[in-house]
């Protein structure tokens, strides 16, 4: 009886972890883009909108009309939902707030890039969708940049979980909780530069992407998506959002986990939420810094950005390996 | 094996029905008795994977001399299972799809011959039995690539390509069979198996690294694939889709069957060999899969990958086994046959939903396609599910095999030999890279081809196909759900599989039930969950979208910068698709672009005409086999000088070789 009680009040902690980390991406995804497009205002000498703006359009877009391009099928209203949840169920499974969500066992990298390049297949099927110049060229571009970025995105993770013995993803920073000499040794350093470039080209960041360009040639991800409006449009950005959400935490948890929950009492959730905005918030301003200072490639020169992303993440392994 | 044996006779019955039948009667009684026969072989093979019982067979009245020896262990009935499942399917298509050429009594008999060689295949017992049954299969699925001649005209090059791989490859196989046999007492694999301790391991190497190129050949590993993609496009349907699925399976199979068991392993550099051949075929095989225009051949290079996958999985299992990781080895042999049977059905429904669309728009060009989810709506859902599993999309069945795959792969690092780690981090490596080029493939194919505006007459006219060709492609996705949902069902059935492959006794890593877990690696997925979660969301994110308001969608014209000139030929076609990913693949790829302008006659500043060309051709074909067969017909037309016909010369030539053989023997 004993155990019974205690095994439900865990499992009421991991879902209570898993309910705050949903809620604190869906929300603080559109934030952080608020805070990045603040930070590079800021740096031009502009005002620029105000923090909770995405929020605020998303509220908008929800109330409008829905408009369906003529030639478009069932996969233009489809995809904003496949995207969404594949966006939901990474956050759902991933360990943000605490090492232990709900699904946590079953977080495993292969599962959470594998969610997110279904989440970019739909993108780029929706691109295709309704025939036209402009979304055939963004979902090109999109699935390029992709088909280069998650495989170092891949192979970076697995470089960490060399030295932790498992790709389970709470286990990678359980056991770096465990060994803070970790942190700072070759093989971690190769593959937080590796995660570095593949965050900023998952996300669309300037030098991969321009999220605020409407420029015909120079876009990716606003080609793909130009044909959404109204409550698909917000379910397609709050979908990029929680990715971009999603993407920084892991990256600042999978280097610097200290401060996530590792135990199911409240004391350790409420400190691993703080903990998460923090670090995140702090990514954020990091990428704003690095969008603020450099310009955007070429897009033929992109390729080797991402090759150099995802040789920096073979070194990991290889140094991981050595060094073992 | 009186149910097997029943199988494969309901499967003669079909190609005797199939022969002897008038038109109207044939195409039906032979797909009903073929189906019918499969569906028996699936059965058997089930019972024996959860039974694990060995059933044999031999008749010394079949074939002369040696007699057919049939034996069914679980490895064998893992391959029956897959051949079984997809044969039922293409038995089922072939009603609604023998039309004309493929019709023919001819076709028809050896459509269902080549059906019941693949059930055999995995079953064949002796040297004799298998080379028997392995050439049929390559026969008759040579003459079914030449069944509509007419109207593929690259037919004839393609079945000569594949009849000089195959022939070459099946006199590859016998050698090795001939040089383990040469050793034992008789030919039966029993003998062989029990005997091939005693070979020196030179000959042995020897024997493996012919029964390698042979195998290979027939699992399309690149370099010896240069057939596939020829091959399995100009083949009729549901034969591209048999033959992509269960006859390349079958490659696989003989390199498990002879390297595992009857040579008990051998040394971990044959095992570093199979892994390397499977790091470069996958690789090659997703990038071609990438630029290739024409949807069949974009699926027989993407066959080309999978099986590399497989191959690293089973060269992986192998180089684990002989470094004494027998729990990882069996993880990763797990993980090569869930692939294998895994692809067969996807593959299988993608070949066949390839045929459906050649049959409703006349062509397989996606440069030509576009707009076919809106006239043919189930063939485009079977064409997404199956496409999400090859992409391994969550949920759905390449994904369950590749996390096995990379779970295998990862372990594989605590081996302590260099050179096994090196081939780990390939496999890796290939195995992600691979991962981003399927998705573009496959987005590419389902999105150029599918969705938007149709880009030829062709692809407007096009109509659903009959309900037995959409029945048979919808039985081909069962397997791709179930295995992504549920994985764990299998792992029963695979840990037999993967012992009788390994022939060690060690327990499996896998946990038993509905998810795949790897208690000792602190590993799992649980794609049930996974499902639920994600069903929620959507159900949650249609509500947003419309379930409140009951919002109707309003239809507009698309954004085309303000002007209402936006025409089919204006979308992304197939070849702009892959064109970024061609150009930073161009090392590899060596594309040939010509682009030509007409100039008017008046003033070099205006243009007249604009040709562009973009040709991605093989290059291990053009730069690899070309020269080799130039050079063979250049000494072919050099010994033709000494030929000229005069029977003198011949007795010469006669009496100095039997000159020079009493010279050599004494």
């Amino acid at each position: 009886m004993m155990a019974t009680t205690a095994s439900v009040s865990v499992s009421v902690y991991e879902g209570a972890a898993t309910l705050i980390q949903l809620v604190l991406v869906a929300l603080g995804g559109p934030l952080l883009v608020g805070l990045m497009a603040k930070v590079k205002a800021r740096a031009e000498g502009r005002v620029g909108a105000p923090i909770v703006q995405p929020l605020r359009d998303l509220r908008k877009l929800l109330t409008k009309e829905r408009l369906h391009a003529r030639h478009a099928s069932v996969v233009l209203p489809l995809a904003p939902m496949v995207i969404l949840a594949s966006s939901v169920m990474a956050v759902a499974i991933s360990p943000l707030v605490s090492t232990h969500p709900l699904l946590g066992s079953s977080a495993d990298i292969l599962v959470i890039v594998y969610l997110l390049l279904t989440g970019s297949a739909a993108a780029a099927l929706a691109g295709l969708d309704a025939g036209t110049a402009f979304g055939g060229m963004g979902s090109s571009r999109a699935m390029t940049i992709g088909a280069l970025a998650e495989p170092a995105l891949l192979v970076a993770v697995i470089a960490l979980s060399i030295q932790s013995g498992t790709s389970n993803l709470p286990g990678i920073m359980v056991s770096t909780l465990a060994h803070p000499d970790w942190v700072l040794g070759p093989s971690r350093l190769l593959a937080l530069g590796a995660l570095l470039i593949v965050v900023i080209a998952e996300t669309g960041r300037i030098p991969v992407d321009n999220p605020s360009t409407h420029l015909e040639l120079t876009m990716v991800h606003e080609a793909m998506i130009l044909e959404y409006a109204g409550p698909e449009l917000a379910l397609v950005s709050l979908g990029e959002a929680m990715r971009l959400g999603l993407l920084f935490s892991l990256l600042a948890n999978l280097f610097v986990p200290w401060g996530i929950a590792t135990h199911p009492t409240a004391a350790s959730i409420v400190l691993g939420t703080a903990f998460l905005a923090l670090k995140a918030v702090l990514v954020a301003l990091g990428v704003a810094l690095i969008e603020v200072r450099s310009a955007k490639l070429r897009l033929f020169r992109l390729p080797e950005l991402l090759a150099g992303g995802f040789v920096l993440s073979v070194l990991a392994v290889v140094t991981g390996l050595v060094t073992r | 094996m009186a149910v097997f044996l029943a199988a494969l006779s309901l499967c003669i019955a079909a190609a005797l029905s199939a022969a002897a039948l008038p038109r109207q009667w044939r195409v039906p009684v032979s797909a009903f008795l073929g189906s019918l026969g499969c569906l028996l072989a699936f059965g058997v093979a089930m019972s024996i994977l959860i039974t694990g019982d060995v059933v044999t067979f031999h008749s010394a009245q079949v074939l002369p001399l040696t007699g057919l020896s049939l034996t069914l262990d679980p490895l064998g009935a893992w391959f029956v299972l897959a051949s079984s499942f997809v044969g039922v399917a293409a038995c089922v298509y072939n009603v609604g799809y023998a039309k004309g050429a493929m019709a023919s009594r001819t076709a028809l008999t050896l459509f269902m011959v080549f059906v019941l060689t693949l059930l055999a295949v995995p079953a064949a017992s002796s040297v004799m039995s298998l080379m028997f049954c392995w050439e049929l299969m390559a026969l008759s699925s040579l003459l079914l690539i030449l069944t509509d001649q007419s109207r593929h005209p690259d037919a004839r090059s393609a079945a000569l390509w594949y009849g000089a791989m195959t022939q070459a490859g099946a006199a590859a196989i016998l050698l090795g069979l001939l040089v383990m046999t040469s050793n034992a007492g008789g030919q039966n694999f029993a003998d062989l198996s029990a005997h091939a301790a005693a070979l020196s391991p030179v000959m042995r190497s020897f024997a493996f690294a012919l029964i390698l190129l042979g195998f290979s050949s027939k699992a399309g590993a690149v370099p010896l694939h240069v057939w596939l993609p020829k091959a399995h496009p100009e083949a009729p349907s549901p034969v591209s889709a048999l033959m992509s699925s269960s006859m390349v399976a079958m490659g696989v199979y003989g390199i498990i069957r002879v390297g595992d068991d009857l040579l008990h392993g051998g040394t971990v550099w044959w095992w570093i060999a199979v892994a390397l051949l499977g790091v470069v075929s996958a690789f090659y095989g997703a990038l071609h899969a990438t630029t290739s225009t024409d949807l069949k051949r974009l699926l027989a290079y993407s066959t080309i990958d999978i099986v590399g996958l497989v191959l690293i999985g089973v060269g992986a299992a192998g180089a684990l086994n002989d470094s004494g990781q027998h729990a990882v080895a069996h993880l990763a042999m797990t993980a090569a046959l869930l692939l294998v049977v895994a692809h067969a059905a996807f593959k299988g429904a993608l070949f066949l939903a390839a045929g459906a669309v050649e049959r409703a728009s006349g062509t397989r060009d996606l440069d030509l396609l576009g707009g076919l989810i809106h006239s043919m709506p189930l063939t485009a859902l079977v064409v997404v599910i199956s496409a999400g599993a090859i992409m391994a999309v969550p949920t759905l069945s390449g994904f369950s095999s590749e996390w096995l795959l990379l779970q295998g792969l990862l372990h594989g690092f605590d081996v302590s030999s260099t050179p096994t780690v090196i081939v780990m981090l390939l496999g890796v490596i290939a195995l992600a890279l691979t991962g981003g080029l399927t998705a573009v493939a496959f987005v590419k194919a389902f999105g150029i081809g599918f969705l938007g505006q149709a880009r030829s007459t062709g692809a407007l006219g096009a109509r659903e196909v009959p309900t037995s060709m959409v029945l048979a492609m919808g039985w081909l996705v069962i397997p791709s759900v179930v295995i992504g949902v549920v994985p764990g069902l299998l792992v029963p059935l695979l840990n037999r599989a993967a012992a009788s492959a390994l022939d060690t006794a060690v327990s499996s890593p896998l946990a038993r039930g509905t998810d795949l877990v790897v208690a000792r690696f602190g590993g799992a997925i649980e794609p049930a969950a996974l499902v639920v979660g994600l069903v929620a969301v959507m159900l949650l994110a249609w509500v947003l979208n419309r379930g409140l308001a009951q919002r109707r969608a309003r239809r507009v014209d698309a954004w085309a910068c303000g002007r209402d000139l936006q025409t089919p030929r204006m979308q992304y076609t197939a070849t702009s698709f892959a064109e970024p990913l061609q150009r930073v693949f161009a090392d590899v790829l060596r594309p040939q672009t010509d682009v030509e302008v007409t100039h008017v006659a008046e003033s070099r500043y205006y243009e007249q005409s604009l040709m562009y060309e973009n040709r991605v051709v093989d290059v291990l074909e053009a730069r690899g086999y070309r020269p080799l067969i130039a050079a063979a017909l250049r000494v072919g037309r050099g010994a033709r000088r000494i030929q000229n016909g005069s029977i003198h010369r011949y007795l010469a030539f006669g009496f100095v070789a039997l000159l020079v053989i009493l010279v050599v023997v004494g």
